[in-house]
């Protein structure tokens, strides 16, 4: 506000046609120092900001390793945070990282194509009929009250240890979140921008694709993401009861042998996986919804 | 329009229970026809059956109670502890920038990738189990208290600038008030990941009383009914779970004069 109005009093001050240059008037002094002063005041608190974080885990590292080293708790229960890096630099060099993430990685991304297969079609198929929602819903409601764990019991009565009941519970947890933001993305469908496409007396075909679909697609994203979510935290939950491969059995593994420093190896990376994955759907997500505009929510 | 539709909708409100009604049929009918020979394909009236059996002998009743109990003393310690950090972390911007970054990388590992360790720390008894629980109760508090905080409108904290507040003034006038709708999100997820945790951890460290373990005897004694029998139990907890947190919520929403989601 205050800049558009230097500029527009500027001519009369400055009838120069280049009044680019005038507007940065040659006053070395001053600027400089103001900028290289504030600079400074700013790195010091980014430094600040910066190494705060820090100073929590390097805590926490210090007294583990102060507990394993005097001897307040026996290595047994907690291995000392060099064993732990040992054990993770062990697990990558000879492999078996490799080929236990590479098996749940598999486990996981099968698992959750499925379910978000079928989530976006059942999302679909109810959105899209207000008949099909009302004789599904309710059934689907009622099962989803179930978590993945009460399911683990009947599905490995009925399809065994195998590769198909870890596919068919991620499938399943995966599928939830999927489904219900399909839904809700088609019931939250801006209602300015329908009644615009029904004055242009648009088919439901062209109302679907060209206004619920593109509004939705946010909401289908954070389905998505969520869904991901889900099946990360229950292909843990799969391998730690039933599996003889992956991060979860690498966790169980490490338990039974009392090998702490392998379950804190697999626990970090476990942790580590996920993080990556959940940036990753932060940047994507974020990309997506850059150069968005937010007019079709304000109509609604 | 929208008057019709919710009329519609509510006479067409029977059409839910064609579903479960339709599946529950076909199940008694092939069980009665013998469709299949497989020892796991239990007829209905066996799990009713069942049932009966376990309310009968004060099975059932113990195994719930020891879940029950489990789950909420989990989660009221996590919830405590859930909002004092959730408190802190959106309340003291020194807090956030020590804790914060901290907590948001504890919060990715998956949860029950903590059950081994917990299990060698606290064994595998009711402490291990609360630990577990208060630790799931406690990640979903602590992300909505703060979130809650944080996104205080800020003409509102113009508003308690302009008036002159002090600081406690603003925190228990303005900020608490505005952030109660994303505390209770909090908590009423607290409530449901509780839940999930109970059985979880009653699953994976096995020991004592519980519907999980109720689940596991079926599933090693191949007992499908006592398998169907447990997961009906925990999909109604789980429910009946949700459907208070909603009341109270919609409740407190009332008493504080916030318009519900």
């Amino acid at each position: 506000m205050a800049r558009a109005q230097t500029v527009r009093l500027e001519p009369y001050t400055a009838p120069a046609p280049n009044d680019n240059v005038k507007r940065f008037p040659p006053s070395p002094a001053r600027p400089v120092r103001k900028v290289e002063v504030s600079r400074t005041s700013a790195w010091r608190v980014s430094l600040g900001d910066k190494a705060l974080p820090w100073l929590l885990p390097l805590v926490l590292l210090g007294l583990w390793y102060l507990g394993v080293e005097r001897g307040w708790l026996s290595e047994q229960v907690l291995p000392p945070p060099v064993y732990v890096y040992q054990t993770l630099s062990d697990l990558v060099t000879s492999g078996d990282l490799w080929l236990n993430a590479s098996a749940s990685l598999q486990r996981v991304v099968v698992g959750f194509t499925l379910g978000a297969l079928i989530g976006i079609a059942l999302g679909l198929a109810m959105g899209l009929s207000r008949t099909l929602e009302d004789y599904l819903l309710p059934t689907f409601n009622a099962l989803v009250q179930i978590p993945v764990l009460g399911w683990l019991p009947f599905a490995l009565l009925l399809f065994g240890i195998g590769e198909t009941l870890k596919y068919v519970l991620i499938a399943k947890a995966a599928l939830v979140p999927i489904t219900l933001c399909t839904l809700q993305a088609f019931r939250q469908a801006p209602k300015g921008l329908l009644e615009v496409g029904r004055a242009y007396g648009f088919s439901r075909r062209q109302s679907v694709t060209s206004i619920v679909l593109p509004a939705a697609i946010p909401t289908l994203f954070t389905g998505l993401r969520l869904g991901f979510t889900k099946a990360w935290l229950s292909l843990v939950v799969v391998e730690l009861v039933a599996s003889s491969e992956g991060l979860g059995y690498l966790i169980v593994y490490g338990r039974q042998l009392f090998q702490l420093d392998l379950v804190m190896a697999a626990v970090v990376v476990v942790g580590a996986l996920g993080l990556v994955i959940d940036r990753g759907f932060d940047y994507a997500e974020k990309r997506l919804n850059r150069g968005r505009p937010t007019a079709g929510g304000s109509l609604s | 329009m929208s008057a019709i539709l919710s009329v519609g909708r509510g006479s067409r409100r029977y059409r839910g229970w064609i579903l479960p009604i339709a599946a529950i049929a076909v199940w008694w009918l092939a069980s009665n026809q013998g469709w299949s020979q497989s020892g796991l394909f239990v007829s209905p009236e066996k799990v009713a059956a069942t049932a009966w059996d376990q309310m009968a002998s004060g099975k059932f009743w113990r195994a719930i109670s020891a879940s029950l109990a489990r789950n909420l003393s989990g989660f009221f310690i996590g919830t405590t502890l859930g909002l004092v950090l959730g408190c802190l972390l959106g309340l003291s911007r020194y807090f956030e920038r020590l804790v914060g970054p901290s907590f948001n990388t504890f919060k990715q590992i998956s949860l029950f990738a903590w059950i081994p360790l917990i299990s060698v720390w606290f064994g595998l008894g009711d402490v291990a189990k609360v630990v577990f629980l208060s630790l799931a109760a406690l990640v979903p508090v602590v992300v909505n208290t703060c979130d809650g905080l944080r996104n205080v409108p800020p003409n509102l904290l113009e508003v308690a600038r302009v008036y002159g507040f002090t600081r406690w003034q603003t925190i228990i006038g303005v900020m608490l008030p505005s952030a109660l709708p994303s505390i209770f999100t909090g908590l009423y997820l607290a409530l449901v990941y509780s839940w999930l945790a109970t059985i979880g951890a009653e699953y994976l460290l096995v020991s004592g009383e519980g519907i999980g373990n109720t689940l596991i005897d079926g599933s090693e004694h191949f007992m499908m009914d006592l398998v169907l029998f447990g997961m009906v139990i925990i999909g109604l907890v789980g429910w009946g779970l949700n459907a208070l947190a909603r009341t109270l919520e919609r409740r407190m929403q009332r008493l504080y004069g916030i318009a519900p989601r």
